[in-house]
């Protein structure tokens, strides 16, 4: 119940942002800065987001299974693969490195 | 049909489909994250932007609290607000339609309405796009929650490394040029260095005020990191995916 209550919330909270930018005055738009923020923060949160799932279980780090996943998924960009094909060759080269024995 | 040769609606088109078919590691990750399939479901609906979705199940998936997992979700979201203005000035939807361009509002839909010159195809372009990825997307998040629910110990299927993959590949679009990778180095450090010490969830937010902070106190470029997932014009422009300063959908 508790987790429903704060996705309810993210979901309330992503429409307002979004709404926000119809009902601001377009003179903002103008303001450099807060489109700057906005940008350097969705770098820094997807950055974020890779590292944690890469390397961290709970409070500590550890290297396992993910870390193949990571460079298979670095691999399959550079070569300009699709998105799904990028999921896909993470998910088998954890897999495949677990079948191999290495957690 | 007359409308499939404007060039903003086959872009639109073929853009929903290729983000509509990742909502299917969407629907597989959360409900491995520990979702069920109404709150997967909602997400897609109701949230609607999937950097903030990922993030969201990323959170819990790593162990963070729902608190955490919103602050992620929407500081994420923040660009959309910009891209709202961006659409608002260009399409000024007016009464009932301001509210539906407002929950269609992602990446995608601005990128491929931006890429266009002429107003009547910024209009299509959005609205194909903003609809079709909804549609799409929301129908394969079903199909992939249905079937993550179905394949049992998501470890041994590799689905925590897909989750890892996913972020990278959102990541990877936005890193044209040396200070955007810069920013993501120094953030993915700062999460690293945080993990011992804080909750679950919390170094992601850590993150996330360095960036605001190197963004907030340095000049660059005020569009860095607001590229699309998928970049409609890749094919049309495919120079610009490794160059540094144009935007999609730029006349070369």
């Amino acid at each position: 119940m508790n987790l429903w209550m704060w996705l309810l919330l993210s979901c309330l909270l992503a429409y307002a942002w979004k709404l926000l930018g119809y009902l601001v005055p377009a003179s903002l738009l103008r303001n450099p800065r807060m489109s700057r923020v906005a940008g350097t923060m969705t770098i820094g949160l997807l950055a974020s987001l890779t590292v944690v799932n890469a390397v961290a279980s709970g409070q500590s780090l550890t290297l396992d299974a993910r870390l193949g996943a990571l460079a298979a998924a670095a691999i399959a960009l550079w070569f300009r693969a699709p998105f799904l094909v990028v999921v896909i060759a993470g998910a088998a080269a954890a897999a495949g490195l677990r079948l191999l024995g290495w957690n | 049909m007359k409308i499939l040769q404007s060039p903003a609606v086959r872009i639109g088109l073929s853009i929903s489909i290729a983000t509509g078919l990742y909502g299917v590691s969407f629907g597989a990750l959360s409900v491995t994250s520990g979702l069920d399939f109404w709150q997967t479901m909602a997400l897609s609906l109701l949230l609607f932007s999937g950097g903030s979705q990922f993030a969201f199940i990323g959170v819990v998936a790593g162990g963070g609290s729902g608190i955490a997992a919103m602050g992620a979700a929407t500081l994420l979201g923040m660009r959309n607000g910009i891209y709202g203005m961006q659409i608002n000035a260009l399409l000024r939807p007016r009464g009932w339609r301001r509210f539906a361009a407002a929950q269609l509002t992602i990446d995608e839909s601005t990128a491929t309405s931006t890429g266009q010159t002429d107003p009547a195809e910024q209009k299509r372009g959005f609205w194909t796009a903003g609809i079709g990825v909804f549609v799409l997307w929301n129908l394969f998040t079903a199909l992939g929650a249905l079937a993550g629910g179905a394949l049992g110990d998501p470890k041994q299927w590799g689905l925590d490394g897909a989750a890892v993959a996913a972020f990278l590949g959102l990541l990877w679009p936005r890193l044209k040029g040396r200070e955007p990778v810069a920013i993501a180095v120094v953030c993915a450090l700062a999460t690293v260095l945080a993990v011992p010490f804080v909750p679950p969830g919390v170094p992601i937010l850590v993150a996330a005020i360095v960036a605001a902070g190197i963004g907030w106190f340095s000049h660059g470029r005020s569009d860095e990191g607001l590229e699309p997932d998928v970049d409609p014009y890749a094919e049309q422009h495919p120079q610009h995916r490794h160059h540094l300063e144009e935007r999609p959908g730029d006349p070369a």
